[in-house]
């Protein structure tokens, strides 16, 4: 028989080596499932792990791609982390990633054809507010309702994609895009683009502020009044409110960060990677940045690891897809069972495993079964 | 900096290494899909014809494919790492790589790339589309025939001119041989969600319909037109076994011919950046086994509609035809260019609904 | 207003209620899920690991029945990795139930490559001497599949379950308060995991009735959302099954009476009428919150937090 039991503090050790015993579990999972379709798993494993970081074919591109695709998401991970340390649940980043992009691409596309350099900042500026007011619905509605955060700002993503769609069908529409639903393109307006800063690498802006924010966000959790009030909040919102802090204003200014983050990622998003609003501009950044924000710890250091982890998974997944011949499906599968492992293997963190003898750790109650772990 | 030498530098290894017509390296070819092979309709039917590529030339050929590849940043970084990868010909098959298409062959001028429905070319990028809309003539003029209640429904996706002028060509068609007729119109704002399209299906039937025109791609709408015992035309694929009563016949956009012959010309070194819009003429369009469970005259007539089509005589789009506030369009007599139709953005008179803008 | 008169009302009941089961039947489970205390947000995943697996097995044996009994164990299954992840190896449920669906989705596609294009078996009507055919009530209430009914049924079932049994008030207790349930000696993870499967079981009945009912066919990504929409339903129903069917009606409905507003030529904006259910359901959140009372009554106050006995 197994058994948990609490440690006091995470362990250091196993923060570095859950990751890995999940990867080895991976590989071997993922390997038996290529087995099964048919493919060589041992070819499988390196197109999807080693091949974007050494295939020396590609890396002069899937490397800074890595940084492309990770951005996103370590930023809204980023802004999520404040929220979820603080125990408020906001799962509608999506919504404030397309809300963000759609208030600054509105901006920049009511400004054409006007050439200004300070046109993309500003567009960045409109996209943080957008995305901050998107998530000041959820935020208000719990500080003076206390209505349950997780559904409102889940919902809300469902009414972004709406008024997404319906902008790009109507008033944002390209009027030189034969009716298309989609917007002007970003690329062809040099004061909207958000140019790669080093051709052929993609690496834009927004990849620098993703890395400037990391360091910022470390900072302001380990070492700042605000890091400190967040993550006593997580703790238990009396303790906090007996340590003074105005609860209200914490969950407003997490949500608000979530808001902000994401939408400055959506701008950055669109203007670059992008290129033009479309209804099929989200694809998930910010449902794929909540399990980015989960599996690095909610610690900064701990997101950009795990973003650039789930980056990794998608460039050899496309990369498996169109060498084995893999369906996209299975590199679903492939990532679920990646996430599985992951969150699995995070029990090793905050417990301890046992070996217990049967009977002699276990009270005679019968709630006893609980308490005793799951044996495995 | 060291990114573009890098990046140089492994585009003119690969130009030199894996160049067309070359040496006995088989020909890379890849294809890219918006969504699932398995959806039976848009992306199946593109599957098929790289089916029919890997067919023709055996060997000589090394094709592959990825699915359900978002549109924008993601479907770049895919064309460049199969351009990396030393891939020669890849096919783009949704309105929403063109942009990405543009931007990964400019930095590879020695691949070629073909995408499919877009506006833009490049020297190294092919155009190629269909005329579906005349295939929907051809069950327009079905429709008009075959209708009792005098009421057709039609399922729509986004109101883009594809879809606006496929709208158009079937209700000139109904028109034609039924003044009677009336289009009934669902926007659903997707492509592929099968419970929507069946809802929209049923709401069409509750208000009358009997035929059933869908833009759509699943079989959902004559799944239910079966159910319910009236007719329906099938979209992309030929879905004659969703439907064997229901069914009359499919608008099959078969791009297998075409993908043998673009793939056969980079290998002979013949291949050109063509824009090619093709129809019922070429087999690019075609309308599948008319059911026989319709009148047989009423199928006489729609395979003559076919054949004009195809050999010219006949143009869908033939004037007088105004627009639906009633303003003129097309002087009688006179044909709807294709810059017209490629922008297409109002019905034509005779529809009594309001086009979503 | 005229063309109003052409939507027949009669006709419109029918198709909201084929519309609402599949959502009604997902969110019945979820609701046994959350008043248990968890939060699955994995019921996209389920709902279509539910519909291939019915949809396969009804091809292949010829049965619906089969075919139905078969999508609840599959969505058993899949919710049952959730619930081992998240109750003994106490991962977190938000990203845990992410990753549900996404291996959900994953896995329904390999499963369902052999099944594309086939033909499931019809699935039987009710069909009752006199009764089916009298006029509006025949059609709205006696034409319909077993599903329809199963899922009526059931919601009256969990209805009773939670309020008249000692198993209904032992999840409640779980779902209420942990701590103290685990004090008076009940089993908070065994009672969490019957929850769990139960509504992997019922997501997967949801989903089944899309592939074998609603559309009958088997195609990617067919769920298209609906685990979502069954997600926003348990709150909106502010976890009361006999709220929860008036509420996929409303759901099913909107959406069906948009496509028939459109059918009927009524304008264009219409089709920003399926945003309605969204916004209805946050207005809704609000009012549940403002009336104190209520909101201790119904939303369970451990939901989604991990359960661990330190002692």
């Amino acid at each position: 028989m197994l058994r948990l039991e609490a440690r006091a503090q995470p362990s250091a050790l196993m923060q570095t080596a859950a990751p890995l015993l999940a990867l080895a579990a991976t590989v071997v999972g993922g390997g038996i499932l290529f087995l099964i379709l048919g493919k060589n798993p041992f070819v499988s494993i390196r197109i999807i792990f080693w091949d974007p970081l050494f295939d020396a074919s590609l890396v002069s591109y899937t490397r800074p791609q890595l940084l492309v695709k990770a951005a996103p998401l370590i930023m809204i991970a980023l802004g999520l982390s404040f929220g979820f340390r603080a125990g408020i649940w906001n799962i509608g980043a999506e919504g404030q990633f397309v809300m963000g992009a759609l208030a600054g691409s509105a901006v920049g596309l009511a400004l054409h054809p006007l050439e200004a350099f300070w046109i993309l900042p500003l567009m960045v500026l409109c996209g943080i507010a957008g995305g901050i007011a998107w998530a000041m619905i959820p935020a208000l509605l719990r500080v003076y309702f206390r209505t349950n955060e997780i559904l409102v700002s889940l919902m809300l993503v469902y009414v972004s994609y709406r008024i997404l769609t319906a902008l790009v069908t109507g008033p944002l529409r390209s009027p030189i895009g034969y009716n298309f639903p989609e917007s002007r393109s970003f690329h062809d307006n040099p004061s909207m683009h958000n140019a790669e800063l080093w051709s052929g690498t993609g690496i834009h802006i927004g990849i620098l502020v993703a890395g400037i924010l990391v360091v910022v966000c470390w900072y302001v959790m380990r070492r700042h009044l605000f890091g400190y009030h967040v993550n006593l909040m997580g703790q238990s919102n009396k303790v906090a409110g007996f340590a003074g802090v105005r609860i209200n204003l914490v969950i407003i200014c997490c949500l608000g960060i979530t808001g902000a983050l994401a939408g400055a990622a959506g701008v950055f998003e669109v203007t670059g990677p992008a290129g033009k609003l479309s209804p099929h501009f989200p694809v998930g950044y910010g449902f794929t940045a909540i399990i980015v924000a989960f599996l690095g710890r909610l610690n900064p250091i701990g997101i950009l690891f795990a973003g650039l982890l789930m980056a990794l998974t998608y460039i050899g997944g496309e990369l498996a897809q169109f060498i084995l011949d893999a369906p996209a499906a299975a590199i679903q599968v492939f990532q679920g069972m990646l996430l599985f492992f992951l969150v699995a293997a995070d029990l090793l963190v905050n417990y301890r495993v046992k070996l217990a003898v049967p009977g002699g750790l276990f009270k005679p109650r019968p709630a006893e079964s609980d308490a005793g772990g799951k044996s495995t | 900096m060291r990114g573009i030498r890098l990046l140089a530098a492994a585009t003119i290894l690969l130009g030199a290494v894996v160049g067309p017509a070359s040496s006995d390296d088989p020909l890379k070819v890849g294809f890219i899909y918006v969504g699932p092979t398995g959806d039976h309709g848009w992306n199946y039917q593109h599957d098929q014809g790289r089916m029919l590529v890997e067919e023709t030339f055996g060997d000589a050929v090394d094709v592959s494919y990825a699915e359900s590849v978002p549109e924008g940043a993601d479907s770049e970084r895919l064309m460049t790492q199969m351009a990396l990868s030393g891939y020669d010909l890849i096919f783009t098959t949704s309105f929403g790589y063109m942009d990405p298409t543009i931007n990964v062959a400019s930095k590879f001028p020695d691949v070629v790339f073909e995408h499919s429905t877009g506006y833009k070319r490049a020297d190294n990028v092919a155009i190629y589309n269909a005329r579906f809309y005349e295939g929907r003539a051809v069950t327009g003029h079905i429709a008009g025939h075959v209708t009792k209640s005098n009421v057709v429904g039609y399922i729509a996706t986004y109101p883009i001119p594809e879809v606006v002028r496929g709208i158009n060509a079937a209700f000139l068609a109904a028109r034609k041989v039924n003044p009677d007729v009336e289009f009934k119109i669902i926007w659903v704002y997707t492509w592929f969600n099968p419970p929507i399209e069946a809802d929209a299906a049923n709401a069409l039937i509750e208000q009358g319909a009997d035929v059933i025109l869908q833009h759509v791609d699943s079989t959902a709408a004559l799944l239910v037109a079966e159910e319910h015992g009236i007719w329906a035309f099938g979209q992309a694929s030929d879905m004659s076994e969703f439907g064997p009563n229901s069914h009359i016949t499919s608008i099959v956009n078969n791009w297998a011919p075409y993908y043998v012959e673009r793939v056969r010309a980079v290998m002979d070194g013949t291949w050109q950046s063509t824009d090619t819009w093709e129809g019922l003429s070429t087999g690019m369009v075609e309308v599948s086994e008319i059911s026989d469970k319709i009148p047989a005259e009423v199928k006489a007539s729609a395979l003559a509609v076919r054949d004009a089509i195809a050999d010219g005589s006949l143009h869908p789009f033939t004037g007088p035809i105004n627009r639906q506030d009633g303003t003129m369009w097309l002087a009688a007599g006179e044909t709807a260019s294709d810059g017209d139709l490629l922008g297409q953005n109002f019905y034509v008179e005779g529809i009594d609904e309001e086009l979503p803008q | 207003m005229n063309q109003l008169s052409a939507i027949s009302p009669e006709l419109l009941i029918a198709s909201v209620m084929v519309a609402s089961t599949p959502i009604l039947l997902a969110a019945l489970g979820e609701l046994v899920v959350e008043k248990a205390g968890v939060l699955n947000l994995g019921v996209e995943g389920l709902m279509i690991i539910g519909a291939v697996c019915g949809f396969a097995m009804a091809v292949i044996t010829g049965s619906v029945f089969v075919g139905a009994v078969a999508a609840m164990v599959g969505g058993a299954m899949l919710a049952l990795v959730f619930a081992f992840l998240t109750q003994y190896l106490l991962s977190n449920q938000v990203a845990t139930g992410l990753a549900t669906t996404l291996f959900g989705l994953g896995l329904a596609s390999l499963i369902g490559k052999p099944f594309i294009g086939e033909r499931p078996p019809p699935m039987p009507r009710l069909q009752v001497e006199f009764l089916s055919d009298l006029p509006f009530i025949g059609h709205v209430l006696f034409s319909h599949d077993p599903i329809l009914y199963l899922a009526l049924l059931l919601a009256f079932l969990v209805w009773y379950f939670l309020r008249y049994t000692k198993m209904g008030l032992v999840l409640r207790a779980v779902g209420e308060n942990h701590d103290a349930a685990h004090s008076i000696g009940y089993s908070v993870r065994l009672t969490r995991l019957a929850a769990i499967c139960f509504g992997g079981a019922l997501a997967g009945l949801g989903g089944c009735y899309l592939s074998l009912v609603r559309v009958p066919q088997w195609s990617e990504g067919m769920t298209a959302g609906a685990g979502w929409i069954a997600l926003a339903l348990v709150v909106f129903s502010s976890w009361r099954p006999l709220r929860l069917v008036l509420g996929a009606w409303l759901f099913g409905g909107v959406t069906v009476l948009q496509l028939n507003l459109q059918a009927a030529g009524v304008g264009i904006g219409v089709a920003y009428l399926s945003v309605a259910p969204y916004v209805v359901t946050i207005v809704v959140l609000v009012l549940i919150s403002l009336n104190r009372s209520q909101r201790l009554l119904n939303a369970p106050a451990c939901l989604g937090r991990s359960f661990f006995i330190t002692s």
